[in-house]
C-alpha cells in the first residue's frame, strides 16, 4: 500500500504516523508539505495530529484552506482513503469533508491519557480488523476534541452507522461519546484518539495496528 | 472602509469558557452575573468604498474562514 502524510506547520504526529505506516505496510509514506499542490498517487492520505498554525482562529481552520487541500479533496472524491487523526480530524471538519465541529473540551483541560475506545462499527475499511463492540486502548492528547453536531446530523450519523469509535469514558464532553466518524461513502474517517501511537508493544500497546492493516487489506 | 465582525457561538452550543468566566466573576464577588457567552471580534480594513460590495465580500469571508457556521453566528458592522 502506498501512503502519504501531509505536513502542516505545527504538525507534530507526522513522524509517528510515518513510523506506524512504514512498520505496518512495509513502505515509507511520502511526506507532503502543505504548500505543495500535487499529491503522489497513493491509496491512503493521513492528516496527522499536532497544532497546525498554532490552532489560530479555530483548530484546523487555517490548514483546511492550505494549498494541498484541493488535492486531498480530489483524492477523497476519487474514492481513495483519507484519515484525519486528532488535529487531522479537526481539519477534516473545517474542510467540510466530515460533518460537525470539534470544540473546546467541556472540562477546559488538555486531556492527555490512554482511554478505552469502543469499536462501534467494524464494517469500515479502517475497522474490519477489530470486532464490533470490542474495547481497545488508545491515547488521546487534545484540547479541542468535544464533538458537536446538530440533532439532525447526529441522528443521520447514528442511523447510517457512521459513528465508528466511541469513548468508553468520555474525556471531553463529546456528544454521543463520539470519538470518530466516517463519511457516507466510507473512505474518509476522522478520529481524535491516536492509533499511530499504539503500534509497538514497547510504546504501550498494539491496539492501533489493525486500524492501518485493515486499510491495507481494503486496498 | 473598516469592518467590525463579531463571531458568537450559536444558541444551544455549550460554551465551557463562558461558563468558567461566569464562575470566576462570581468568585471575585461580582453579584448578579448571569449567563456569559464568549466569542471573537475582528477589525478588518478593506479597500472598498461600496458598502454593499464590502458586505458581500465580508459575508463570503465569514462563510469560508472567519466563522465555523456549524457552531458560530457572525455579525458584520461597517464603519461609515
Amino acid at each position: 500500500m502506498k501512503s502519504a502524510v501531509i505536513v502542516f506547520p505545527g504538525s507534530n504526529c507526522d513522524r509517528d504516523a510515518a513510523v506506524a505506516l512504514e512498520r505496518i505496510t512495509g513502505n515509507a509514506p511520502h511526506m507532503v508539505w502543505h504548500k505543495d499542490t500535487d499529491l503522489p498517487e497513493v491509496d491512503l492520505v493521513v492528516l496527522p495530529g499536532g497544532f497546525s498554525f498554532g490552532d489560530y482562529l479555530r483548530s484546523g481552520a487555517m490548514s483546511a484552506s492550505s494549498p494541498i487541500m484541493a488535492a486531498v479533496k480530489a483524492h477523497a472524491d476519487a474514492g481513495r482513503y483519507l484519515v484525519g487523526i486528532c488535529n487531522g480530524f479537526q481539519v477534516l471538519t473545517e474542510a467540510h469533508l466530515l460533518p460537525g465541529a470539534l470544540m473546546r473540551n467541556a472540562g477546559l483541560n488538555f486531556v492527555c491519557r490512554t482511554v478505552p475506545l469502543i469499536v462501534a462499527n467494524d464494517e469500515t475499511a479502517f475497522t474490519r480488523g477489530y470486532k464490533k463492540d470490542s474495547i481497545i486502548k488508545v491515547p488521546v492528547a487534545h484540547h479541542d476534541g468535544n464533538y458537536f453536531a446538530d440533532d439532525a446530523t447526529l441522528e443521520m450519523l447514528e442511523g447510517e452507522g457512521r459513528v465508528v469509535f466511541r469513548y468508553g469514558e468520555n474525556p471531553n464532553g463529546s456528544l454521543h461519546d463520539i470519538a470518530g466518524i466516517i463519511n457516507k461513502r466510507g473512505n474518509v474517517l476522522g478520529l481524535m484518539p491516536h492509533p499511530e501511537r499504539v503500534v509497538d508493544p514497547m510504546l504501550g500497546g498494539e491496539d492501533g495496528v489493525p486500524f492501518f492493516s485493515s486499510v491495507m487489506e481494503a486496498v | 472602509m473598516k469592518a467590525h465582525v463579531h463571531i458568537t457561538l450559536k444558541n444551544g452550543v455549550l460554551d465551557p469558557q463562558g461558563k468558567a468566566v461566569q464562575n470566576a466573576l462570581g468568585a471575585l464577588g461580582f453579584e448578579g452575573v448571569g449567563n456569559v457567552r464568549q466569542g471573537k471580534y475582528m477589525e478588518i480594513d478593506l479597500d472598498e468604498s461600496d458598502p454593499a460590495k464590502a458586505r458581500a465580500s465580508l459575508e463570503a469571508m465569514c462563510e469560508k474562514l472567519l466563522a465555523n457556521t456549524v457552531i458560530e453566528n457572525y455579525k458584520i458592522d461597517l464603519e461609515a
